[in-house]
C-alpha cells in the first residue's frame, strides 16, 4: 500500500515539476485560509484539496486564522518556515489596499504570491421584480437621479466598493455604496430590497437562484452558468476582474519549491472535474503561474493604486 | 404524506448513529468555556465530506444543537458561558447551582433546550418558506433599533444597579468600536497595535471577563465552589418537569422568539436568549426574583437559544443567506457537496432538505436522554472534582479556547487583559454582562445606523428611513415600554404592586 503511494507521488510530481522537485511534497501540506470557514476563500480550497491529494499523493490540511480582513494572517506569513509546508490563501486587492491605506504588518512586496488561481467577478443584481431590466435602465435612472440609486456590496474599500466606484466613472452617474459586513448581509438587502441594487460577486448568484437578476458582470467573457448575463465589456465598460484569490509562500521559501507549488495548482485548475464544480458554484478560473506574477503584480498594483488614490484610501 | 417517507429515510440506523454522535460530541464541545458552535460545527465539517448530503446536514446540526445545550453545564456548574448562547443562563443558573439545585438547574436546561429545539425545528419543518421573507422585512434601521432595544435589556438586567450597568455598557461599546469599521473601513483606537486591528472578538472577552474572574475567585476564597446537595442521586426530573409545565407559557414564547430571532442573519443565539430572558422577567408575577435563581429564568434562555438552530436554517436553506454563524459554515459545507442551496432547493431536492429536518427534530429528541446523562456527569465531576483540580482545568481552557478562536495567542492577550479589568470591575460592583451586552450589539447598532443614515441621505429622507417604518416602530415601541415599565406599572396600577415598587424604588436609590 505505502509502496504503490509513494510510487504514485513519484510518479505523479516527476510528470510536471521535472527531477529536481521530484520530492516535493513529501509530507501533509498546512494550507492556511485567513477567511473563516465558509467564506469564498474556505469554499474554493476545500474544492481543490481532494485534486491536491490525488496530484501529490499526500494530504491538504486547511486551517483558518482569519482576522483584520485578512491582515492578521498575512503580516505572519513570512515568520512561518519556508520549506513548502505552509502555504496561505491571499486575496486580492486586500493584499495591495489594506498597506496602501495603514500599517497592517506587512508591504504588498513582502508577500510571495506563487500562483492565481481564480476570481470571483464583480456584478450588479437587481430583485427579480425589479423596474430595471437592463443595466441601461439602471444607468438612465441613475443620470436622472444623481445620488439617489444605492449598491450594497461587501464591505468598504473592497473589490465591490472598487468595482462600483470605477462604474460611476465609467458610466459617468454617480451612486452611492452602503457596505455591509459580508457577501451574506449585503445580498440580503437586495432581496429584501432595501437597497437598489447590489455590487457583489458572481457567487451569490448561485444561491439567490431566480430571486435575483444579474445585469452585468466583470468576467472577461460570459459565465457559462449565467450566459444570459451580458459582461461589463461587452456593454463597453471597461471593468474586468473582481477579487482574485492565490497562494502565497512564506518569503524563505525556494525557488523550485515555489514554482512546484504554482505547477500543482495550475494542474489541479486543468482537471475538467475541478473546473465544473468550481464554475457551478460561480467562480472564474484563471491561471497566473509563478513566472508570470511579477508582470501580473505590477499591473494590478498600479491599476488598485490608482482607484485608491482616487478614492481617499491610500493615506500612506 | 410523501413528506412521511423522508421520515424513515431520517431513521436509517446510520442516521441515527449519528444524530446521537453529533449531539454527545456537540454537547461536550459546548459545555468546555471557549469552544463554541462555530468552532465545533467548522472542526467537524472535513468529516462530513464523505457522507451524502442529507446525512452530512443531520450531523452538523445535531453537532451544532447539542453545543449550544451544552453551553449551559458551564453556564450553570461554573458561571462561565460555555458558548455566547448562554450568556443569559448565568444569570439564574448559577445561583441555582450555588445554593445547591445545580441538577435541578441542569435537568431544566435540558427540558427547556429540547422544547426549544422541537419548536424551531417545527417551525422550520412546516413554515420555513414564508418566514423567510421575515428576514427579508428586516432592513439596516431595523437592525439598528433591535440593537437598541437589546441594550435598554440593560436597565431589566441591572436593577439597583443601573447607573453600573449603563456605565459597563458604554465600555462594551466603546470595545466594539476596536478595529477596522465595517462601513467606513475606519481605524480606531487600536494604539497603532496590530494586536488589536482585528478588534476585540466576543468569545474572547466572553471567556476573559466571565472565567478569569471566577478562576481568581476560586483562588483567593476558602468556601467549596458549589455546595452540595444533602442526597446525590436522582436527576430530580419530575421536579424539572413540573417547573417547566408550570413555566410552559414562558417556554413556548421563549421559543417562538428564538426562532424568529434566528431567522434574522447578524443576531444568534446571545441575543435571542437575552431578548427572551428580559421578556419572561417582564412578564412574571415575581420580576425579583430573576437573577437570583429563579427556574424560569433558565427556561427562558435555554429554550431560546435552541430555537435559534432550527430558526437560523430557514434563511440558510430558502435563501442561502446563513441566519448564525455555524449556518454560514454549513453553507460553505453544502457548497462545496455541490448542493445549490437557495429557492430552488425545496423543490430539486426535496429529499435532502426533509430528511435533514426530521433528522434535525430527531436529534433535538435524543438531546433529553443524552443531556441528563452527560448533565449528571458534568454536575459530578465538577463538584467531585477538588478545587485545586478545577482551577488549573479552567484556566488552561480559558487559554485554549481563546487561542483556538483564530489559531492566533493575540486572542489569548486580549481575553487575559479583559479578565484582569473584569476581575477589577467585579470587586466595584460592576457586572460583566452590561459590558458583554455592549460589545455584542455595539456593532449591529452602529453598521445598522450608518447604513439607514447612509440611505436615506441618498434618497433625501433621513427621518423617515429611522422613524417611518412600521416595522422599525413596533421595535421602538418595544424598547420604550421595556425602558420605562416599571414607571408604566406603577401608574396603571397593574396587579403586582410589591414587586413593582421595589423594582422602581431600586431604580431610584441609584
Amino acid at each position: 500500500m505505502l509502496k504503490t503511494l509513494a510510487a504514485a507521488v513519484l510518479v505523479a510530481t516527476a510528470a510536471f515539476a521535472g527531477p529536481a522537485m521530484a520530492e516535493y511534497p513529501e509530507r501533509p501540506v498546512n494550507y492556511i485560509i485567513a477567511f473563516n470557514p465558509g467564506g469564498e476563500s474556505d469554499v474554493a480550497a476545500r474544492l481543490q484539496q481532494p485534486y491536491w491529494e490525488k496530484i501529490t499523493g499526500k494530504p491538504l490540511v486547511i486551517q483558518y486564522q482569519a482576522g483584520a480582513g485578512g491582515a492578521q494572517a498575512w503580516s505572519k506569513l513570512n515568520s512561518m518556515e519556508g520549506d513548502g509546508y505552509t502555504i496561505m490563501g491571499t486575496n486580492l486587492p486586500h493584499t495591495i489596499l489594506q498597506p496602501l491605506e495603514k500599517d497592517v504588518g506587512y508591504e504588498t512586496d513582502d508577500l510571495v504570491h506563487v500562483n492565481f488561481f481564480h476570481y470571483t467577478p464583480d456584478a450588479i443584481f437587481v430583485p427579480a421584480d425589479s423596474q430595471f431590466k437592463t443595466l441601461q435602465d439602471l444607468i438612465d435612472y441613475a443620470k436622472k437621479n444623481p445620488g439617489m440609486v444605492t449598491f450594497s456590496g461587501s464591505g468598504s474599500n473592497s473589490s465591490n466598493h472598487l468595482a462600483q466606484q470605477r462604474f460611476d466613472e465609467l458610466a459617468g452617474v454617480k451612486t452611492t455604496y452602503i457596505p455591509f459586513s459580508g457577501t451574506g448581509p449585503a445580498m440580503t438587502a437586495v432581496l429584501g430590497k432595501q437597497v437598489t441594487a447590489g455590487f457583489n460577486y458572481s457567487t451569490s448568484a448561485v444561491n439567490a437562484g431566480d430571486k435575483v437578476r444579474m445585469l452585468a458582470v466583470s468576467s472577461d467573457e460570459r459565465m457559462s452558468n449565467f450566459s444570459d448575463t451580458p459582461t461589463f465589456k461587452e456593454l463597453g465598460f471597461d471593468l474586468v476582474g473582481g477579487a482574485y484569490r492565490g497562494i502565497g509562500v512564506p518569503k524563505s521559501t525556494p525557488e523550485d519549491i515555489r514554482k512546484a507549488i504554482s505547477d500543482i495548482v495550475t494542474k489541479i485548475n486543468q482537471d475538467p472535474k475541478f473546473i465544473k464544480q468550481m464554475e457551478d458554484a460561480g467562480f472564474v478560473l484563471t491561471d497566473i503561474p509563478y513566472s508570470e506574477m511579477k508582470a501580473f503584480m505590477d499591473e494590478r498594483k498600479a491599476f488598485y493604486t490608482d482607484i485608491a488614490k482616487k478614492m481617499g484610501i491610500a493615506k500612506r | 404524506m410523501e413528506v412521511l417517507g423522508y421520515l424513515i429515510d431520517a431513521l436509517t440506523p446510520l442516521n441515527l448513529l449519528l444524530a446521537v454522535g453529533g449531539v454527545v460530541l456537540g454537547t461536550v464541545i459546548g459545555a468546555l468555556p471557549g469552544l463554541s458552535a462555530t468552532m465545533a460545527v467548522a472542526v467537524l465539517v472535513p468529516f462530513t465530506f464523505a457522507m451524502n448530503p442529507a446525512s452530512a446536514l443531520i450531523v452538523l446540526g445535531a453537532i451544532y444543537t447539542g453545543a449550544i445545550y451544552g453551553g449551559s453545564y458551564a453556564a450553570i456548574l461554573v458561571n462561565t458561558p460555555g458558548t455566547p448562547s448562554s450568556i443569559a443562563t448565568t444569570f439564574d443558573g448559577y445561583p441555582m447551582a450555588k445554593r445547591g439545585d445545580g441538577t435541578l438547574a441542569v435537568t431544566l436546561a435540558t427540558v427547556s433546550s429540547v422544547i426549544g429545539g422541537i419548536v424551531g425545528a417545527l417551525f422550520l419543518l412546516l413554515l420555513a418558506p414564508p418566514l423567510a421573507n421575515f428576514a427579508l422585512a428586516f432592513g439596516p434601521p431595523e437592525y439598528f433599533w433591535l440593537a437598541v432595544f437589546g441594550l435598554t435589556l440593560i436597565s431589566a438586567l441591572s436593577v439597583g444597579n443601573l447607573l453600573k450597568g449603563l456605565i459597563g455598557a458604554c465600555f462594551g461599546l466603546l470595545l466594539a468600536m476596536v478595529g477596522v469599521a465595517v462601513v467606513g473601513g475606519d481605524i480606531r483606537f487600536t494604539m497603532d497595535s496590530q494586536i488589536l486591528l482585528g478588534g476585540i472578538n466576543v468569545v474572547s472577552a466572553l471567556i476573559g471577563l466571565y472565567c478569569i474572574p471566577v478562576l481568581i475567585d476560586l483562588v483567593a476564597t476558602p468556601d467549596p465552589h458549589l455546595k452540595v446537595e444533602q442526597e446525590l442521586g436522582g436527576y430530580r426530573l419530575k421536579e424539572a418537569l413540573s417547573i417547566a409545565w408550570r413555566g410552559k407559557v414562558n417556554a413556548i414564547r421563549s421559543s417562538v422568539l428564538g426562532t424568529l430571532i434566528g431567522i434574522l442573519p447578524g443576531a444568534g443565539g446571545s441575543i435571542a436568549s437575552l431578548v427572551a430572558y428580559s421578556e419572561a422577567r417582564r412578564s412574571s408575577a415575581h420580576p425579583e426574583r430573576f437573577g437570583t435563581g429563579e427556574p424560569n429564568g433558565i427556561i427562558a434562555t435555554e429554550s431560546s437559544n435552541n430555537a435559534t438552530v432550527g430558526g437560523g436554517f430557514i434563511p440558510t436553506l430558502v435563501l442561502g443567506i446563513p441566519g448564525t454563524p455555524p449556518d454560514a459554515i454549513i453553507l460553505g459545507a453544502l457548497l462545496v457537496q455541490g448542493i445549490k442551496i437557495g429557492p430552488s432547493l425545496f423543490t430539486e431536492q426535496g429529499s435532502i432538505v426533509y430528511t435533514f429536518m426530521f433528522g434535525l427534530l430527531i436529534a433535538t429528541v435524543l438531546m433529553f436522554p443524552v443531556g441528563l446523562l452527560l448533565g449528571r456527569y458534568a454536575y459530578k465531576s465538577i463538584i467531585t472534582i477538588p478545587k485545586a483540580m478545577l482551577v488549573p482545568v479552567v484556566a488552561f481552557m480559558t487559554v485554549i479556547g481563546s487561542f483556538a478562536i483564530h489559531n492566533n495567542l493575540d486572542d489569548v492577550l486580549v481575553m487575559f487583559v479583559l479578565g484582569v479589568i473584569g476581575w477589577v470591575l467585579n470587586r466595584l460592583g460592576f457586572q460583566p454582562s452590561p459590558i458583554v451586552l455592549g460589545l455584542v450589539l455595539g456593532q449591529i447598532a452602529e453598521q445598522g445606523f450608518v447604513q439607514s443614515y447612509l440611505i436615506g441621505n441618498a434618497q433625501g429622507n433621513v427621518l423617515g428611513m429611522f422613524f417611518g417604518r412600521p416595522l422599525s416602530l413596533v421595535i421602538v415601541a418595544l424598547a420604550v415600554l421595556t425602558l420605562f415599565y416599571p414607571l408604566i406599572a406603577k401608574r396603571w396600577g397593574v396587579k403586582k404592586p410589591s414587586s413593582v415598587t421595589a423594582t422602581a424604588e431600586a431604580r431610584n436609590a441609584d
